[in-house]
């Protein structure tokens, strides 16, 4: 993550050394070889590759997601039943849908079969003792809007994707996410840029020639460990300091959470903050400044864009990361405002419940489409991130 | 007049010491994390550890070894790095050596670059099982294999193939950085006696890269060798008797063991040794590699700021 950021602040370099390849370029013209121009253009080609890649992620992650997301699935389980009368105004296939045959099977039964079948499916649909068998739980209303169901005394936000009425709110889960983000956040924005303000401006370069690899250490820690650490040790370090009662809950996961986006945090607006330039430190410590003053009055308000879009990135990091919340969390889709209630995030979601689910259901839709919403979160704080971050190299290099 | 000497700066003095302590606190967490885990873990190493399989008992200290999740994850990594080294080196070479950095088709790669950077692992789990396996294994079986099921389903190559993409923008970033590093003049150099432009980035440039192009594999492979979102669904498996011995067999990998060992453990407090012990093996891959990686990329950058004046 951090690297690839380098690689967007160093682009604007390169126009410089371009313009005199050229310039030889043109010095060594000669006849074209054929061969070379081949294996240019399939250079360019596999370079195409990594936009190949983000296209094939989005058809598909969003393939599996359509028929949910163009509300073209329907698994209420039971119709309005038909009497025997009716049989003859009903469409074949209308009538093959109702009674879950194949119309070629419907074309092969005699009429007194037909009937017979008809008569025991009513007698079916009499004996669902739920209503809510009758309702469509994978439409967008039924995803995102509370209800009431069957036996609870007020609508609720509920999912619960395994369970005789499957039932899909994503709301908790998207309660879960921000909540763990949330506390991420909290945690690692202050440490992060007060760190990052700290070495680049302050300390010594001692200092700095410790603290850098210590958080490129960090970054360079996988998530699952993050998350062990999170289970097994943070977990009950910080029951024993705050006291509350579920052990597993958003705070711990935001907690472990912020560890792995400090280095994010850091890395970037560490960049920013030495991209200012230092014309602008050596003008403030000329007129009287103290380091302190120059770096928070005059380094940071040039570099707020930097830290800002830090800020951005590590929020997509936070949100999409899987590991640390689906150990950490303790995985209950509760919604409520406390962080010390256990929670249940859109990633931890998919991770658990995608490796019992039926291919090509409707749960398995239903988590593709979870996927979908993340690629596309992140996928426009990304954008942001990156353009904000490109705007500002620009603008501290004097080329608006 | 002299100038005023001022008292003690109290506004400074809190300042400094805010950020200090916040830059002491991160760097102690770090402290804290690798420290409790190296210490618990160094009680579980042993010969039998490393080398020991898990047919006497996954969860049973004494016996527990994770040779067979060490073997999942280095054929992962050295699968995932044979297919992402080519395509990431030469995208590396596009964009280093003839792309204009002006150009919109330049722009829109870079962004795809860092887009692919951000997007969460668990989506690349979901790619990785909506086209590699479903996709592209489902597509060889019904051509190749008859509709038997040998590819369409999660395999060693398709968890690999998932980690490739995961790791595409890592090796284009460490490998461009390197190509930028090497000197103009050599280019110049080499064009001036009369070689093509392809002749001077085969024998002149990548040579010069090579290092930082290894940089590039040892950073994709440190990241692979941890993540584990993508490939639970594409490949690694809960357990299994056997090494796997086909591109098409299921794996164990350390990652996924420590997921495995911390949430499915009938009694945790028994299994907790093994479980720092296999923590402790994954780190010290990952921070070999990763460290590795960071100390050729430093002398890399090194050169570069002395090429560039």
């Amino acid at each position: 993550m951090e690297s690839s950021f380098g690689s967007v602040l160093n682009s604007t370099t390169a126009a410089a050394p371009a313009s005199r390849a050229s310039l030889a370029e043109a010095i060594v013209r000669r006849k074209t070889r054929w061969g070379e121009w081949l294996v240019e253009r399939g250079i360019f080609i596999v370079s195409l590759s990594a936009i190949l890649m983000i296209f094939l992620i989005f058809i598909f992650v969003g393939r599996e997601a359509v028929p949910v997301a163009l509300g073209q699935t329907n698994n209420a389980r039971s119709q309005k039943a038909v009497a025997a009368a009716d049989i003859p105004k009903l469409s074949p296939e209308k009538l093959a849908a109702y009674l879950g045959v194949t119309l070629a099977d419907l074309k092969g039964f005699d009429a007194a079969t037909v009937k017979q079948l008809v008569e025991l499916k009513g007698q079916e649909l009499q004996e669902i003792s739920n209503p809510d068998a009758n309702l469509n739980t994978t439409g967008w209303g039924m995803m995102l809007l509370p209800c009431r169901w069957h036996g609870y005394d007020k609508a609720e936000y509920i999912w619960q994707p395994v369970s005789e009425i499957p039932k899909f709110n994503m709301v908790p889960l998207i309660i879960g996410s921000l909540k763990a983000t949330l506390v991420a956040l909290l945690l690692s924005i202050p440490l992060g840029v007060g760190a990052a303000i700290y070495v680049s401006q302050l300390a010594k370069p001692a200092v700095r020639e410790l603290v850098k690899p210590t958080i490129e250490m960090l970054a360079g820690i996988p998530s699952v460990v993050l998350g062990f650490f999170g289970l097994i040790v943070l977990a009950s370090m910080l029951q024993a300091v705050f006291g509350y009662e579920s052990r597993l809950n958003a705070f711990v996961a935001g907690v472990a959470l912020g560890l792995t986006v400090i280095p994010i945090i850091f890395t970037i607006s560490e960049d920013a903050l030495s991209s200012v330039p230092k014309a602008y430190i050596h003008a403030a410590l000329a007129l009287g400044a103290s380091p302190w003053k120059t770096a928070w009055q005059v380094v940071l308000p040039a570099a707020v864009p930097g830290v800002f879009a830090a800020c951005v990135l590590g929020f997509g990091r936070a949100i999409g990361e899987t590991m640390v919340v689906l150990m950490a969390s303790g995985n209950a889709s509760i919604v409520s405002a406390s962080i010390f209630d256990s929670c249940r995030t859109l990633t931890a979601s998919i991770a658990a419940e995608l490796a019992e689910v039926v291919f090509g259901g409707h749960h398995y839709r239903i988590l593709f489409l979870l996927g979908a919403l993340l690629f596309a979160v992140t996928f426009l704080t990304n954008i942001l991130g990156d353009v904000v971050v490109h705007r500002l190299k620009l603008k501290l290099e004097g080329k608006h | 007049m002299p100038l005023r000497r001022k008292g003690i700066d109290w506004q400074s003095l809190i300042f400094t010491g805010a950020t200090g302590l916040m830059t002491f606190s991160v760097v102690a967490m770090v402290a804290l994390i690798l420290g409790n885990i190296a210490w618990n873990g160094a009680a579980q190493m042993s010969l039998h550890f490393i080398i020991g399989g898990t047919k006497e008992g996954m969860f049973d200290t004494a016996q527990a070894g994770v040779f067979p999740m060490i073997f999942g994850t280095l054929a992962l990594v050295v699968l995932m790095t044979l297919c992402v080294l080519p395509i990431g080196v030469i995208t590396a070479i596009y964009l280093s050596e003839y792309a204009r950095s002006t150009h919109a088709v330049t722009r829109v790669i870079r962004g795809a670059i860092n887009n692919l950077a951000g997007v969460p692992s668990i989506v690349f789990g979901l790619f990785g099982l909506g086209f590699f396996v479903q996709f592209v294994g489902g597509g060889i079986d019904k051509i190749f294999c008859g509709g038997e099921l040998t590819y369409g389903k999660p395999a060693l190559i398709w968890a690999a193939a998932t980690m490739a993409v995961l790791t595409l923008p890592v090796v284009i970033v460490a490998t461009e950085e390197a190509l930028r590093a090497v000197p103009q003049g050599l280019r110049e150099g080499s064009m001036a006696l009369g070689a093509t432009k392809l002749e001077t980035i085969r024998k002149v440039v990548l040579p010069q890269a090579t290092p930082g192009i290894i940089t590039g594999a040892i950073l994709a492979v440190g990241r692979g060798a941890g993540e584990v979102a993508p490939i639970m669904f594409t490949g690694a498996a809960y357990y299994l008797a056997h090494l796997p011995a086909h591109l098409s067999d299921q794996f164990m990998n350390l990652g996924y063991h420590v997921f495995v060992l911390s949430t499915q453990s009938p009694d945790i407090e028994r299994t907790k040794p093994i479980l720092f012990g296999t923590v402790l093996v994954l780190l010290v891959l990952t921070f070999l590699l990763n460290s590795a990686g960071v100390i050729v990329r430093a002398k890399i950058r090194a050169r570069a700021r002395h090429a560039h004046g």
